[in-house]
């Protein structure tokens, strides 16, 4: 079926390009590997019949934040993380801490995907319930988002506003008095 | 058709590499990185499961989500980018003075 080996193969490119970004030294590669994580996670999402969700996630994740990250990593030029001193001298990497942190790690792990394959009609195919062509089309989104969430949906241009606000002041060079 | 627990799987993986990220990486722009990871794998639980339920609701999240990662990536890079041009460094373990 070729549905299901298309879900596997973006599945384990999502997965190995998110293991690969924490795997990285330099952040430009991890950047990269991010966006191609996105691209995976947008073909699923048109699996999921969610097609405006995955342009969404082309051009707002992939193309506007990954590139304010990229401008970032460009502008300090600061690639390599710098990691000789720390590394041995910080007392998080005695080898019987870094060993119980491991153990949390993989409880974690364990504990999630537990809970996950518990969760009720989690063996039903996903596309069972709802009208495909209903769920897909932009019309019927907007709709409940104008209606339904019409506060959040205000509620968000502020917090827009505040974000832009705050990050020019932030990122703004002081001046001397 | 592919079981609603294959998605959840996927992303329980890809949210548990965001925290692994968060507290091994040593760059603050990495782990600001693994923060977005760990949004987009709760993005794809939302639409998994909005998708499973016959309903939009779950994609209408993942657009709150959206605007909130970018608002976070906004100020978290501008944050990034003070702190750099006080210590010349990404490394969060230069950041200390305010440690008792």
């Amino acid at each position: 079926m070729p549905e299901t080996v298309l879900f596997y193969v973006f599945s384990a490119v999502a997965v190995g390009a998110s293991l690969l970004v924490i795997g990285q030294r330099n952040p430009m590669y991890s950047i990269m590997l991010l966006i191609t994580a996105f691209g995976a996670l947008s073909a699923l999402y048109i699996q999921l019949d969610a097609p405006f969700v995955a342009m969404a996630q082309i051009i707002v994740y992939a193309g506007a934040i990954m590139v304010l990250f990229l401008f970032v990593v460009m502008l300090l030029n600061a690639p390599q993380e710098d990691a000789a001193q720390w590394d041995r001298t910080h007392p998080l990497r005695r080898p019987g801490v870094s060993r119980f942190g491991a153990m949390l790690a993989v409880l974690l792990t364990v504990q999630l995907v537990w809970a996950l394959l518990r969760v009720t009609d989690a063996g039903a195919a996903v596309g069972g319930r709802g009208n495909a062509a209903e769920l897909t089309s932009v019309r019927s989104v907007g709709r409940v988002l104008f209606t339904d969430y019409m506060f959040a949906f205000e509620a968000t241009s502020v917090l827009i506003l505040v974000a832009m606000v705050g990050a020019v002041l932030l990122a703004a060079r002081e001046e001397k008095r | 058709m592919i079981p609603l627990g294959h998605y959840l799987v996927v992303s329980a993986i890809m949210f548990a590499t965001g925290t692994a990220g968060v507290f091994l990486r040593r760059n603050l722009i990495t782990i600001l990185l693994s923060i977005e990871i760990m949004l987009n794998a709760v993005n794809l639980s939302f639409v998994a499961f909005g998708r499973s339920q016959g309903t939009v609701d779950g994609q209408i999240i993942t657009f709150f989500v959206m605007t909130v990662a970018a608002a976070e990536a906004a100020v978290g890079l501008a944050i990034v980018i003070a702190l750099f041009r006080h210590r010349e460094s990404l490394n969060p373990d230069a950041f200390t003075s305010l440690k008792w």
